[in-house]
């Protein structure tokens, strides 16, 4: 039997966005945040960089340049409105965690300090700008651990090590039409140590879950990043938008995905091919190594395609940092280098960093309105529920985010459905309840994966996410095509169904991690044909989505999002929803 | 022909070995026969690279051995803290120990960190680890109304607390303390490093709050400066030094 609680608002992750959330919707409503890992153990920690606001500290900036590059960078897919709150609300979102203590870097005056990032310019385009704010290159980290320690402050509950793996509605999301309702009433969850499963009643829930990084092999994501809020959506007939649009991050230690900060390009690092040019002359004249990752990364690609890659397989490019002073980087810099000496045995001092694009960042996700409300078709939301941070679309990040621009979305939008969760929770009489088979699917599942313990499964776990992230890898990276495409579609329903054939190993009740592994496949190879099947209808090239046989960005047919939903019977269905535009015309993306 | 941007998953031609771990296992429910609560040591042999990580290889045992073999891990390259663990009898991160650097020709030991509960093989409860951390009020603490911009800070200030900020409450500090083993009522030197992330900035009011707290008879002068802590520091922090500036503080009345 499963044990049940009840709450105003339950938050579904315990990274940037679901804490940030916690903070705004604990102060205002009774509050539990469901997480399956300990909150500072999630991968917001691992962003580097930093977070961007035009807050003007070091030069000249506002926040309408930085709307601009936000809707340009995203290649034109941005919904604008949104893009103007995120900016406009960027620079309180900072201050706001300077004083809840985070250690940001300071100027000599003793202000935040800022820093130049890629995308990001001064009057629209003219020059790189210095507008992210940063700790050293442990920004993530300084801003989980801040809001972790908040969170402490205000008394927080938190359920650590519980797997929210369903979302209860109280009707079909597809079938409501034009005139119906659907709301929200809970989530059924998992507790790792106990193997036990608990049902949620409660009138709104978050969903901050974060990214689905690890569809793909070689990725700067954690292990841990299965894009489970995505896929407990998608299965609850939510749509999800533009999941097509993945970002390739250009430097991750080559062979090993691990990321370095493009901090180390704005901090003056450069890429070279191996005739040691400084090719990113020739792709982005202006700004260079500093243009937008979709571009870089193609340029790394194409370098090594065409044969100046470099190393024993001339697979990769490098990193040269070594006209920077040593000091300069142990300021700026520590981890990052600390990362290629650990893993690649290079010191960066002294020697160039072997790096190649590695998967980073889901520009799409679980559609939603500025507030953070979910949306079940192009107007509709599913009341009480919400969505922030990575596992949202809301859409910002349009075809590719800028960096700097994460950590920013994740404190401005977690706040803000924080915020509408806990009014809406205030403002609804009763707790839902649940149905009496709430938790049933669940425990079959659950029951199920047990059961085949022993038996004649005969498919495992980890060759099916290895042959997925391979495939991935070869055919739905930076470049793509309607061929790659198609055979990634057909290794993935093949996949699927090899999927309900597998045996795991664990049968206990006590930290079955190989259950939850299992389950969270599940997710992937759902995911993955999402990100297929929108890829191969977008006969386009737009930001972090490139068909080589359609090069160009079409407006005329494709300045529009997708809509994917699963419909009962299994299959991925997709709808378009128009692009919101305020006041930037659509222009040729040229840095 | 979009095979090209093929991932350089083989990155120059690194020598493959291979490699024994011994592992302290442990069973809450009872499996395969066993007494629930059994403590084993169970071997496994894996071929990896040099340039792995031990990380890798309990991964290879996880999915392609014995799905049973439980660990914790998120990030794998050294910033989320779950994965610490004593390796070849020191704590460190399996994430961020390579194979190469072990001598791969004797049997790897991996065990769960101790002086925590062991829940299963390496996992063990952080409750009473995070307990501590809440106690010391890691927040920043500040009187008077809320500035308008930022609160001033200069770059020195912002210096002498920057080592602190970098802790990962990864736990491998703490339950290398002997101090810790045997003393369940001692903070450990996690706690102080995260108060002292607090007492020594500048913006913070609340240092002698918490200085009071570490005062107790759980707090600071339980160190023995057995330097077990600055040496299992995955992120470098120089742990005992942050202790002794603690106690300076308490000695002398000044921050
Ligand atoms: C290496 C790296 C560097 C980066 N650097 C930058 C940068 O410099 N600037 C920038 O702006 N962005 C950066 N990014 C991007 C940014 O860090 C992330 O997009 C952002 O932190 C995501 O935050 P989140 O809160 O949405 O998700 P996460 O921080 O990933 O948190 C997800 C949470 O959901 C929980 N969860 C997941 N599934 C479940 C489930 N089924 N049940 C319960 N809980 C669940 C997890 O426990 C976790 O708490 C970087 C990303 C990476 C990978
Ligand atoms: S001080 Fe170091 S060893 Fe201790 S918890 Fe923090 S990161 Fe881990
Ligand atoms: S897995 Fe994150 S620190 Fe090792």
């Amino acid at each position: 039997m499963a044990t049940e609680h009840e709450f105003d608002v339950v938050i579904v992750g315990a990274g940037g966005a679901g804490m940030r959330a916690a903070l705004e919707s604990s102060q205002r409503a009774k509050t539990a945040v469901i997480t399956k890992l300990y909150p500072t153990r999630s991968h917001t920690g691992a962003a580097q960089g930093g977070m961007a606001a035009a807050l003007s500290n070091v030069e000249d900036d506002n926040a309408e340049w930085h709307t601009f590059d936000t809707i340009k960078g995203g290649d034109y897919l941005v919904d604008q409105d949104a893009a103007e709150i995120l900016c406009n609300e960027a620079i309180d979102a900072v201050l706001d965690l300077e004083k809840m203590g985070l250690p940001f870097n300071r100027t000599p005056e003793g202000k935040v300090d800022q820093r130049r990032f890629g995308g990001h310019t001064r009057n629209h385009g003219e020059a790189a700008v210095r507008r992210a704010c940063y700790a050293a290159d442990r920004t993530g980290h300084m801003i989980l651990q801040t809001l972790y320690q908040q969170c402490i402050k205000q008394e927080v509950e938190f359920f650590n090590e519980f797997y929210a793996l369903d979302l209860i509605l109280d009707g079909d999301p597809q079938a409501a039409g034009e005139d119906g309702e659907v709301s929200v009433s809970g989530v059924v969850a998992y507790s790792l140590a106990s193997g036990e499963i608990h049902t949620f009643r409660a009138k709104s829930v978050i969903f901050a879950t974060g990214g689905a990084g690890k569809v793909f092999k070689t990725t700067s994501n954690a292990h841990t990043l299965t894009g489970d809020g995505m896929g407990i959506a998608l299965r609850a007939g939510i749509p999800l938008e533009d999941m097509e649009f993945f970002q390739f991050h250009p430097t991750g230690l080559a062979g090993l995905g691990i990321l370095l900060s493009e901090a180390a390009r704005g901090e003056g690092g450069i890429l070279r091919n191996s005739e040691g040019e400084r090719f990113m002359e020739r792709y982005a004249p202006t700004i260079k190594d500093l243009a937008p990752r979709d571009m870089v990364a193609r340029a790394m690609a194409n370098e090594v395609r065409e044969g100046r890659g470099c190393g024993p397989n001339k697979d990769y490019v490098l990193l040269d940092l070594t006209h920077l002073e040593p000091a300069h980087i142990d300021a700026k810099l520590p981890d990052i280098t600390e990362f290629a000496r650990t893993y690649l045995g290079v010191e960066p001092y002294t020697e160039p960093v072997p790096v190649f694009p590695t998967a980073h960042y889901a520009m799409g996700g679980i559609p939603t309105t500025v507030q953070g409300e979910v949306l079940r078709d192009n107007t509709h939301v599913v009341k009480g529920l919400y969505a922030a941070g990575e596992c949202a679309c809301v859409s910002v990040h349009g075809a590719n985010r800028l960096g700097t621009n994460s950590l920013l979305d994740i404190n401005v939008f977690g706040r803000r459905a924080g915020i509408a969760a806990a009014e809406y929770a205030n403002a609804t009489d009763a707790i839902p309840s649940l149905p009496a088979d709430a938790s049933a699917g669940l425990e079959q599942t659950v029951a199920s994966l047990r059961a085949t313990v022993g038996g004649d499964g005969t498919e495992r776990v980890a060759q099916l996410r290895r042959e997925l992230q391979e495939t991935m890898d070869m055919n739905v990276q930076v470049f793509r095509t309607a061929e790659s495409l198609a055979e990634a579609h057909r290794v993935v329903k093949d996949l699927q169904e090899r999927y309900t054939n597998i045996a795991i190993h664990d049968r206990g009740t006590r930290f079955n991690t190989d259950l939850l592994e299992a389950i969270e496949l599940g997710f992937l190879l759902e995911l993955s044909e999402v990100v297929i099947a929108g890829a191969e209808a977008r006969k386009e090239s737009r930001g972090g989505h490139y068909r080589e046989d359609f090069p160009t960005r079409d407006d005329e047919n494709f300045m529009q999002h997708t809509m994917a939903y699963k419909r009962a019977d299994g299959t991925v269905e997709l709808d378009w929803k128009p692009v919101v535009v305020t006041r930037y015309q659509p222009m040729e993306r040229k840095y | 022909m979009t095979a090209t941007a093929e991932a350089p998953a083989k990155a120059g031609a690194v020598p493959s070995m291979t490699v024994t771990l011994k592992i302290l296992r442990f069973d809450p429910d009872g499996l395969d026969g066993r007494e629930p609560g059994s403590e084993y040591w169970e071997e496994f042999t894996v071929e990896a690279h040099a340039t792995d990580r031990v990380l890798d290889a309990l991964h290879k045992i996880k999915w392609d051995i014995d799905g049973t073999l439980a660990f914790r891990r998120s990030c794998a390259h050294g910033v989320c803290g779950s994965d610490a663990m004593r390796i070849n009898a020191r704590n460190r991160l399996a994430c961020k120990t390579l194979l190469k650097d072990l001598n791969p020709s004797r049997p790897i030991t991996v065990e769960p960190i101790k002086g925590l509960p062991v829940e299963k093989d390496l996992i063990v409860d952080m409750e009473p680890f995070f307990a501590s951390y809440r106690e010391i009020m890691p927040f920043l603490m500040t009187s008077g109304p809320t500035p308008e911009r930022e609160r001033l800070q200069s770059p020195e200030d912002r210096a002498k607390f920057d080592d602190t900020t970098k802790c990962i409450l990864c736990a491998a500090c703490t339950t290398s303390c002997p101090v810790f083993w045997t003393d369940g009522q001692y903070f450990g030197p996690q706690a102080i490093v995260g108060a002292h992330r607090f007492i020594f900035d500048s913006r913070d009011e609340g240092e002698w709050d918490r200085l009071e707290i570490l005062n107790d008879k759980a707090g600071v002068w339980k160190c023995r400066t057995a330097f077990n802590c600055t040496e299992a520091c995955p992120r470098g922090i120089e742990v005992t030094k942050a202790i002794s500036e603690v106690k300076r503080a308490l000695t002398t009345g000044n921050v």
